[in-house]
């Protein structure tokens, strides 16, 4: 089986990483870029709503943009704060319900993680629970 | 390696039938060339899709080969031989036309027919085997009677016909008249036709094959046969026809057995058919059916490699897939398709690009230099192949292995060799850059970006480092703003391998200033080794290199470092462009300073690089220059710091240590220019090498503190300082801005005066100064004006000094008053005078502006010193007055009565709460008004008043007769002034009210004593005045009454002539005593009836006071 996510990237709302995980390969960087490059949909998706204040706009933002090896699916919370999750092209199995239900999962644990007291909003993400869910993602089935 | 992706032209261009012109003499023949010209120059779109070309008549074309009658022995060695589209659309043609000069009524017709038809036979005997249509163009000298009428001419056309063994549809007239395009445009419109039934036939006839093929040994010529009649169709210009035929034709490719040996033939045409098929769905404006085969296309093949050693050939024909489809996008975008942000051409180039990144990563690995120099010969032809993407050294060979496995390995040596010579960064920039243009418009700006990072890498891999450095460049700003440090960090190391091996000493220490901060994602050795670097470039040596660098690139470098240490180097940094490895922040203590203040600014610095830094010299630039030479420190350690000791506590030490923050402290006196106004600092700079060698120069903006990443997170106080550390570096606010004050001035303003001050009168305002300094002071000027936000008072306030004069124009400017040079504690005293001339509160503002010398230090320091003190002034009217009409016997009157005397009443009621004297008053009347006495005196004259008290005044007055109803009576004015002042006396004036004046026609004058007795006689004499210049008639009629007797006419009717008067003489005869009504006279007007009576009741008295009989001494004899 292969991999869930291989990688899952939480970003600021002015548009700075405060977490990003790839599965361990040479090639992070690559990741990095496929992710910052997203923004670009997400920025797009975002304010093509704001033009109407009246519908509510779902945070769930569904695929940004193919690549040839990678999926790139985005959501964004409430806050601004960004979800980009990155999946293999060829990973069948998961599909747009498996996709919603990680980003609720991940925002669920962003949620707790924020509850922190002695945690600032706009630092980096450094808390272990936090890390182990997204973990959880990109582990093996 | 372009042979096996590229595509052939004939391929790319859009496919449009051959026509061959024969009989065209073009050269010597002007009409022939100017109906060559008229079929081929200048060809607008809308004319019929065919190629012309002008031919031999003996033109030897193609030969067809003959028809076979069985497949069954057949076996096809390819799919699709190189020359048959070319050979289909510029050597078979559609269609020979024969151009022949003939009239119909050519005297040799007979023998000019056998001529024609000789040479059409010559044609047909050329194209033996083929379909091609023929035409036969007269051209003729005559224009053409119309259809029908000519009847020889129709029996020679037929008779033509049958010679030339044509149909009588393929015979044509081209007459040399003046319309001749519109000729050739209906001639070529049936030579469409002509052709596109041709490519019908063509098309049937390749169709008709399918019948003898099996499905086991003649695959290849499904695809073949289907691509065929797709592009006769196409040639027919039906291209839905077309592309269902490339379809069918894709699908026979999909199920071919496909191995190693002919998987490079199958993934050619595969792109062929595809290319194909996407541009044709573009064509019908079906775009999701040219994506959605694209896509279908790539998935299939894009893990089917072939031969493993030649992976690179995979790549290059995926790269170039990509390019091909992004092309046939954009072009479609060119004629009207929209694109979205997420599906538009970028991601094709983009694609294409990463492909090509991955042939060259394949290039390097797999083609490794051979010792043995690799057997050229082998590839031979490879430019002429028989069939699309096959091997030149086994051509036509279907079999699964290769026939051959020693030259099978020489021909993949030969052909890794040439991949080796591909220069690959210059096939993956230009797909990058037609990237980033797609990327720009469709507004994805960090996509963009991203290209630009790989194109600056390709550069970088190109050796082009200044040009890669300068795409860097272009982008590293915005992955600062968005503090994406690992990407920044990626980008920066390119940009210093680059600046390195260019030498570029500027960008080289910029680069490494921002990869040595706490940002930068280096690990710790790698910032040690750059800072080691940094150090040694400033101390104007070569750095040592990068690792990972070419070695041939690093010699050049290494020479151009060189070349770098002969000459000093200065430049500056600008730190906010940049996260740099050093922080600054810089302020004044407070937000004012006064004149005669030392002004304190403060800089501190904090260095977040792995190692200590030692900077030569800083400087502060404020506002104003003139502070230079006190806000400079030269590290004085540096160059001497084997005598100096490290214990000192210094300042004039510009060593930082990683995470221990360092102030420096300057302060100086604010020069004169500045008091008033603000000191900014204007930037801070710290050098850092030496001026000689190599220096860079640090400048922040401003005061520094704010980079570009934004204010740094609020930390609470509560944090401990690190030992050592005398401040917090969080709670250290900029602040660059000071204002210099004046200096508080010593002197005391005293202002002496009694409020609230009377409109109009001389207010008396008395200021005393008093020098309080310890030393005189000079050029003291004492000024007393209205506030400068008092507008609208200026014009009712007039002040003046020394004397109280007013001559009418107000003067509302502050008085100034030169009081010159004042002695230690000695006293002025000046006198003002304000007169307002409306009530309201003004704000003066007394002020005393002088300089005084003040020791500061050893200095003696001139400063500018301002006392100022605000009065608020109220001012009240003096006395309000009341003025009423009255009739002669005190009754309020509406209107006075023209010619009529009547009273005006004054009542003078104080109401300052000062006492007032009244000198006198005077009464200003209008030229209607007059006196009814003959001077006016006043009869207040040297009145005092005290507030709340009243004085009163009577003036009998008559008012002319006039033809104005209503007249302004004129004005009342008081001569006053206070009580106790010697100040002048002021006039106030007050308006007398406006009256009407009413014309009576006469008037009715009542002579009578003061008073009566009781039964003694009393003579009443009534005096009737006629006014008008008409005789009046009146009626009398007098009320008889019990108070009195009386003798007279009770009623009676006479005449008054104009202004004359009548008397009406009664004897009354009181009978009671006291204040008794007299009776009524009623006075009727026969002009006017019923009108006077009460005008004169008004006019004449109604009581008189009647004496009782005294009692008398005399007994009444």
């Amino acid at each position: 089986m292969s991999n869930m996510a291989v990688c899952v990237a939480v970003i600021a709302k002015e548009n700075y990483p405060l977490f990003i995980k790839t599965t361990p390969t040479d090639n992070e960087l690559q990741f990095y870029y496929t992710v910052h490059t997203s923004l670009d949909v997400v920025e797009e998706k975002i304010s093509s709503v704001g033009k109407n204040a009246n519908d509510l706009r779902e945070l769930y933002l569904g695929l940004l943009y193919p690549t040839e090896d990678y999926k790139v699916y985005g959501y964004v919370t409430n806050t601004k704060v960004k979800f980009v999750v990155v999946v293999e092209s060829s990973n069948t199995s998961l599909r747009d319900n498996e996709i919603r239900t990680m980003f609720k999962r991940l925002h669920g644990a962003y949620v707790d993680m924020l509850s922190n007291p002695f945690y600032n909003p706009g630092e980096n993400i450094v808390s272990r629970k936090f890390e182990n869910v997204v973990m959880g993602m990109m582990k093996q089935d | 390696m372009s042979w096996a992706s590229e595509l052939p032209p004939e391929l790319l261009c859009r496919p449009v039938g051959l026509v061959v012109l024969t009989g065209l003499d073009t050269t010597y023949n002007a009409v022939h060339k100017a109906v060559w010209d008229a079929f081929c120059n200048n060809r607008r779109p809308d004319r019929v899709p065919l190629h012309f070309r002008a031919l031999e008549l003996d033109h030897v074309y193609p030969k067809a080969k003959p028809k076979r009658t069985s497949y069954e022995w057949y076996i096809p060695k390819g799919i699709l031989k190189t020359g048959w589209m070319k050979k289909h659309q510029n050597e078979v043609p559609a269609v020979v036309v024969i151009f022949f000069d003939l009239d119909w009524d050519d005297p040799m017709w007979k023998e000019r027919q056998m001529e024609c038809s000789t040479r059409v036979e010559i044609v047909r005997n050329s194209l033996q085997g083929r379909g091609t249509k023929i035409a036969v163009v007269l051209l003729q000298k005559s224009a053409p009677l119309p259809p029908g009428e000519d009847q020889g001419a129709a029996e020679r056309a037929s008779s033509f016909c049958s010679a030339c063994d044509i149909s009588a549809k393929s015979l044509y007239v081209l007459p040399q008249t003046d319309h001749l395009l519109g000729f050739t445009i209906r001639l070529e419109n049936a030579f469409y036709e002509l052709a596109q039934s041709y490519h019908h036939m063509e098309a049937r006839k390749v169709k008709s094959h399918k019948d003898f093929l099996n499905r086991t040994t003649h695959q290849l010529l499904f695809v073949r046969h289907q691509f065929k009649t797709a592009f006769f169709n196409e040639l027919k210009q039906d291209t839905h026809t077309a592309i269902k035929h490339y379809k069918q034709a894709y699908g026979h490719i999909l199920e071919q057995r496909m191995h190693d040996t002919n998987m490079l033939e199958i993934k050619t045409i595969a792109g062929f058919v595809n290319y194909k098929i996407c541009r044709l769905s573009f064509q019908h404006n079906v775009p999701l059916d040219a994506i959605a085969q694209f896509r279908k296309h790539i998935d299939f093949f894009k893990n089917r490699v072939g031969i493993p050693e030649l992976a690179f050939e995979h790549s290059a024909w995926m790269s170039r897939q990509f390019q091909l489809f992004g092309d046939l996008f954009d072009e479609a975008i060119k004629l009207g398709l929209t694109a979205i942000q997420t599906q538009h051409p970028g991601f094709y180039y983009q694609q294409a690009a990463n492909h090509a990144i991955f042939r060259k990563q394949l290039c390097h690995g797999l083609c490794v230099d051979q010792e043995k120099q690799p057997n050229a010969a082998i590839l031979e032809g490879l430019e002429h192949l028989d069939f699309y993407g096959q091997r030149s050294w086994r051509q036509g060979h279907q079999s699964i292995e290769p026939p051959d496995p020693q030259k099978e390995k020489e021909g993949i040596i030969a052909l890794q060799a040439l991949e080796r010579k591909v220069d690959h960064c210059w096939i993956i920039i230009p797909l990058l850059s037609s990237a980033v243009a797609q990327f720009r418009k469709y507004k994805s700006p960090r996509m963009k970006r991203y290209l630009m990072v790989q194109m600056g890498e390709e550069y970088f891999h190109a050796k082009d480092f200044s040009k890669a450095l300068m795409l860097l460049n272009k982008v590293t700003w915005d992955y600062r703003m968005e503090q994406w440090w690992p990407l920044l960090t990626s980008i920066l190391e390119t940009s210093l391998k680059c600046a390195y091996l260019t030498a570029r000493v500027q960008e080289y220490v910029a680069n490494c200033m921002e990869l040595i901060c706490k940002n930068s994602q280096c690990s710790l050795d790698t910032k040690t080794r750059i800072q080691m670097n940094l150090l040694q470039v400033l101390s104007h040596e070569g750095p040592s290199s990068e690792p990972g660098l070419d070695q041939k690139c690093m010699e050049q470098a290494i020479k151009a470092w060189s070349e770098f240490k002969a000459k000093p180097h200065v430049f500056t940094i600008e730190m906010q462009g940049l996260i740099p490895f050093i922080e600054c922040k810089a302020r004044f203590v407070g937000e004012t300073v006064p004149a005669d203040g030392e002004v304190h600014l403060e800089v501190c610095f904090r260095v977040t690089c792995p190692l200590p830094v030692r900077f030569s010299k800083l400087r502060i630039q404020l506002s104003n220059p003139r502070y230079q030479q006190n806000c400079e420190l030269t590290d004085v350690r540096g160059t001497n710091a084997a005598s100096a000791s490290r214990e000192e506590s210094d300042s004039d030490d510009l060593h930082l240590e990683p995470g221990k923050p360092r102030l420096y402290q300057f302060s100086f006196l604010p020069v004169k220019e500045d008091v008033g106004g603000q000191i900014d600092i204007s930037s801070v700079t710290l050098e850092m090498g030496m001026e000689s060698g190599c220096c860079a120069v640090l400048r922040w903006m401003g005061a520094g503190g704010e980079s570009l990443i934004g204010p740094a997170p609020v930390v609470g106080p509560s944090k401990k300082l690190p030992a050592g550390q005398t401040f917090d570096w969080a709670l250290f606010k900029v602040n660059p801005i000071i204002r210099v004050t004046p200096r508080k001035a010593l002197l005391q303003l005293s202002v002496d005066h009694q409020s609230p001050c009377l409109i109009n009168e001389f207010y008396t305002m008395t200021v005393t100064a008093t020098n309080t300094e310890n030393t005189s002071i000079h050029n003291a000027k004492l000024s007393l004006g209205l506030q400068t936000d008092q507008e609208g008072y200026d014009a009712t306030t007039h002040i003046c000094s020394s004397s109280p004069e007013f001559d009418g124009t107000v003067q509302g400017e502050p008085v100034k008053l030169d009081l010159g040079t004042v002695k230690k504690g000695d006293k002025v005293t000046k006198q003002f005078f304000v007169k307002c001339l409306q009530s309201g509160n003004r704000s003066l503002s007394v002020k005393v502006e002088y300089t005084v010398d003040v020791k500061q230090g050893q200095h003696a320091v001139s400063c500018q010193c301002v006392k100022e003190e605000v009065v608020t002034l109220p001012a009240v009217a003096p006395f309000e007055v009341s003025l009423l009409l009255q009739s002669l016997k005190f009754e309020a009157l509406e209107a006075v009565h023209a010619e009529e005397p009547f009273l005006l009443m004054t009542d003078i009621r104080c109401t300052s709460p000062w006492p007032v004297d009244i000198k006198t008053s005077s009464v200003t009347l209008s030229e209607y008004i007059k006196t009814a006495s003959d001077v006016f005196d006043s009869q207040v004259e040297g009145v005092q008043l005290n507030k709340t008290e009243c004085a009163s005044e009577c003036l009998w007055l008559v008012a002319a007769s006039c033809i104005q109803p209503s007249v302004a009576m004129g004005t009342y004015t008081i001569h006053w002034r206070r009580q106790g002042e010697d100040t002048p006396y002021v006039s106030t004036s007050f308006p007398l009210p406006t009256v009407n004046i009413e014309h009576i026609p006469i008037s009715v004058h009542l002579q009578l004593p003061a008073f009566g007795r009781v039964k003694t006689l009393l003579p009443l004499t009534y005096v009737i005045r006629n006014r008008t210049a008409y005789v009046q008639e009146l009626e009398i009629n007098m009320e008889s009454t019990d108070n009195f007797m009386f003798s007279g006419n009770k009623q009676t009717r006479f005449r008054v002539l104009p202004a004359e008067e009548y008397r009406l003489l009664y004897n009354f005869f009181p009978l009671v005593a006291g204040q008794v009504a007299l009776p009524r006279l009623h006075v009727n007007m026969l002009r006017y009836p019923g009108t006077m009576d009460d005008l004169i009741y008004s006019m004449l008295p109604s009581h008189i006071f009647i004496r009782p009989v005294g009692k008398s001494l005399q007994m009444p004899t």
